[in-house]
This record gives structure tokens, C-alpha cells and sequence, in this order.
């Protein structure tokens, strides 16, 4: 059984695809507030790669490693930084824990290559990123909303889409 | 049954048998409510439970879940319903024959439920259809849903057939269909308006319940807040998420117009 650890994989990484790793910066969970505390920037052990070489990343862990399940793509809106953060997460068929991606792209302009046409398996992933956070997935084969219908326009699960409810009256924004 | 009094019982031993059209037409109805197979969520699996033996509907003549809604009675609106499914929902209603009625089972169909304050659920199915029995729960027991069916029973019994709000003369107001709303740029619309925004407070009032089911209640939900969607206007410039840059044309002009949201 595999059981390779998100160090492992970054160090593999950095010796068999050299340029591919990038430093990964802190990042902060929420914007400073007015008054009080401000929890600390944070950053995780995983691998950071280039978003424009994500398509060479992930065939080097679905072909040499054998990580052939992409389970999901999971966005992160950082509001506060003004990126967005994509996890791929992989899992290998024998078992054993996962390994996860990470790329970077910014708000203005979220553009990543698209894995579908090496990887069809990433299609609805890729659709739903699409649909709930505006992410462009560059060479996608057919881009367009999975959840929400068609005429919709916006993104709902960016951070900054409006909310309103009995949960936030009187919420200052 | 309510008139039952003891010359009725005497006659029936004797094999009489005395009624009234009402009460026999009355009878009739309630013994086979026959609802659609229609759920929408994880209270779709205790409607199951409430059709199949252990609890058994088939004792309240409600066990015909039926494929269709044409040859359907009561609609159990048995789950969340989502933005997307609803012109669905309200299509459905809308096929089926007179006279019916809507079961609004568990909290989401009722409210929103636990999604109430997200951007893709529908804040209560009464909002667009009228509503004869809400249950409360998450999910309700089949105890409850069969409670529910005895309590749209007890309603039919006290109808009486003149007064109903399908059957008579004049202008009844089911006689039209319910607007099927559409999908738009901001959330869903009838008519071209729109009615329920993604991400916000909905612009319509709900239908009242069971006795005028068919009007609407004119009360909109929370009305002193100011529906606005500053980031799905272009024309917008943004200081943060929920706050437009500047003063915006109205309060220059001390124009707020805020007795004058229709309902919608």
C-alpha cells in the first residue's frame, strides 16, 4: 500500500519536474479586523505547484505514481489575499492516504489548464468549479454550469457573493 | 364522523342507511387521497416507510402513490426544495386534477429548513403554492406524516361542497394555473420580475393556509430590509461585498420609495 506523505510527494516533485514547486506564502483566513486579535497567516505542508503546470503535475502522479483517482477539486476563496486556491485531491487505487495539489491563481483572472482532456474523470469536478467559484478551466471541453441553471449570472460560493437572511440582520459587513 | 348521532345508528341496524350528499361525497374524497410518488429528499425515505406495511397508509385509503399527476389528489412535497426544482414542483401542482392538496412535510419544505439562509433553496414551497398541512421535523416520523394525512382528512370532512374553492360559480381563483417561475440572471422570476433572488431575501409573500389557501398573504418577510444585489449589478462600483460605493441616486434625492414594494 502506498503511503506516501505530503513531504514525500514535494520532494519527489522537486527532483523529478525541477521549477514545478512554488514557495507557498502564508495565507490569511479573513481580513484583519477593525479591533481585537488577527488570527495568524497559515500554511499547509502540501505541494504547491505553477497553475500553468498542473496538467504535467497530475499525470506525474496519476502515471509514475500511480494515483490514478482524482476525487475531487476543491476551491478556496481568499478573500484577504485576492487568490483563489485549487486542491486536487488523488487518491491511489491500492489504498492509503491521499495527496493533495495546491495551485494558486488570482481572483482577477482564475485561469487554469484544463485536466479533462487527459484525465475525463476531472470533467464534473472542473464544471463545478466552474460554476460555483468562476473558475476558467482553459481547454475544457465543454465549460459551462453543472448546479445552477444556465441564464444564472454569478458566482454563489465566492466569498464575496451577497448573503442575506435572518442569520445576518444586523450583520455589519 | 361529525354527524353521527344515534337515530343514524339505529337505522343502519336495521340496514337503513341515511346520509347526506355532502357527508357521502365527503366520505369518498377523504377515504382515497391518493398522493403523486414525488420526494425530493431524505423525507422521501420516511414517506416510504409511511406507504409501506409497517406503517401502513392503506388503513387511510392513501396507499396509491401514483406515477402521475393526473390521476393524483395530494402532492407531499417531502424534502428540500431547491431553486432549480422548483418550476418543476409548481408545474406538477398545476397538472394535477381539482380538487388537491399540498402536504408541506419536514422543515425544509416548510421553511428552508437548515439551508434557509443559502443561495439555493426555496425559503418555504408555500411561497408558491398553497400549502393545506405543514409538519414540522427533520425528518418527520411517518407517525407524523400520517398524522398529517388525518388532519387533511378532518379538513375535507368539514367542507361543504358549495363552498369549496375549485367548485361553484364565479371567478375562483384556482381556476387558473399557478405561475411556473423561470429561470433568470439573479435568481427565479414570473412574469419577467423577479421573485426569488440567489443569495437573498425572496420579493413575494407566502399563500395563506388551509381555509383560503389560494391567497396570498400579502406580508412579506422581513420588508424593512432593502433587497439589493450591488455585485450582480455591473453598473455598480463596490466598496466591500454588500456595500456600493457612494450614495447611491435614491437617498440623494431622499426618493427611497419605501412604501411602494408590491407583492409581488
Amino acid at each position: 500500500m502506498p503511503n506516501l506523505r505530503a513531504e514525500d510527494l514535494r520532494a519527489l516533485l522537486g527532483r523529478d519536474l525541477p521549477g514545478l514547486l512554488q514557495e507557498a506564502y502564508p495565507l490569511h483566513l479573513a481580513p484583519p479586523p477593525a479591533h481585537g486579535h488577527a488570527p495568524p497567516p497559515f500554511t499547509t505542508a502540501d505541494a504547491l505547484v505553477d497553475a500553468d503546470r498542473i496538467i504535467e503535475a497530475a499525470l506525474y502522479l496519476r502515471d509514475t505514481l500511480g494515483y490514478a483517482f482524482l476525487s475531487d477539486i476543491c476551491v478556496v476563496d481568499y478573500l484577504a489575499d485576492g487568490v483563489f486556491e485549487l486542491v486536487y485531491r488523488f487518491y491511489h487505487v491500492e489504498g492509503g492516504p491521499s495527496l493533495a495539489l495546491k495551485a494558486r491563481v488570482p481572483r482577477e483572472s482564475p485561469q487554469v489548464p484544463s485536466l479533462t482532456p487527459h484525465w475525463p474523470g476531472a470533467n464534473f469536478h472542473e464544471r463545478e468549479a466552474f460554476d460555483l467559484y468562476g473558475i476558467t478551466f482553459v481547454g475544457h471541453p465543454f465549460l459551462r454550469r453543472i448546479y445552477m441553471w444556465d441564464e444564472f449570472e454569478g458566482f454563489p460560493m465566492r466569498r464575496d457573493f451577497p448573503k442575506q437572511g435572518d442569520k445576518y440582520i444586523g450583520e455589519e459587513e | 364522523m361529525a354527524d353521527v348521532n344515534n337515530l343514524q345508528q339505529d337505522l343502519e341496524q336495521q340496514g337503513i342507511f341515511l346520509s347526506t350528499v355532502n357527508r357521502f361525497y365527503n366520505w369518498g374524497r377523504r377515504s382515497s387521497i391518493w398522493p403523486m410518488s414525488f420526494g425530493l429528499a431524505c423525507c422521501a425515505i420516511e414517506m416510504m416507510a409511511f406507504g409501506l406495511s409497517r406503517y401502513d397508509v392503506a388503513r387511510f385509503g392513501a396507499e396509491l402513490f401514483r406515477a402521475s399527476p393526473r390521476q393524483s389528489d395530494l402532492m407531499i412535497v417531502a424534502g428540500t426544495v431547491t431553486k432549480k426544482m422548483l418550476p418543476q414542483v409548481v408545474r406538477l401542482y398545476n397538472q394535477m386534477a381539482e380538487p388537491r392538496y399540498v402536504i408541506s412535510m419536514g422543515a425544509c419544505a416548510t421553511s428552508g429548513g437548515p439551508f434557509r439562509d443559502g443561495y439555493n433553496v426555496v425559503r418555504g414551497v408555500d411561497l408558491f403554492l398553497p400549502v393545506d398541512v405543514y409538519i414540522p421535523g427533520c425528518p418527520p416520523r411517518p407517525e407524523a406524516l400520517m398524522h398529517a394525512l388525518i388532519t387533511l382528512q378532518e379538513q375535507i370532512d368539514g367542507q361543504k361542497l358549495g363552498h369549496l374553492r375549485w367548485y361553484g360559480k364565479g371567478e375562483k381563483p384556482q381556476m387558473h394555473d399557478f405561475p411556473v417561475p423561470t429561470f433568470g440572471a439573479m435568481g427565479l422570476e414570473v412574469d419577467g420580475k423577479l421573485v426569488d433572488p440567489v443569495g437573498g431575501l425572496p420579493l413575494l409573500s407566502p399563500y395563506t393556509s388551509p381555509e383560503n389557501g389560494e391567497h396570498k398573504s400579502g406580508q412579506l418577510e422581513h420588508p424593512q430590509i432593502a433587497r439589493r444585489f450591488p455585485i450582480m449589478d455591473p453598473a455598480i462600483e463596490l466598496e466591500s461585498a454588500l456595500k456600493a460605493r457612494g450614495m447611491s441616486p435614491e437617498i440623494a434625492a431622499n426618493d427611497l420609495k419605501r412604501g411602494e414594494v408590491s407583492d409581488a
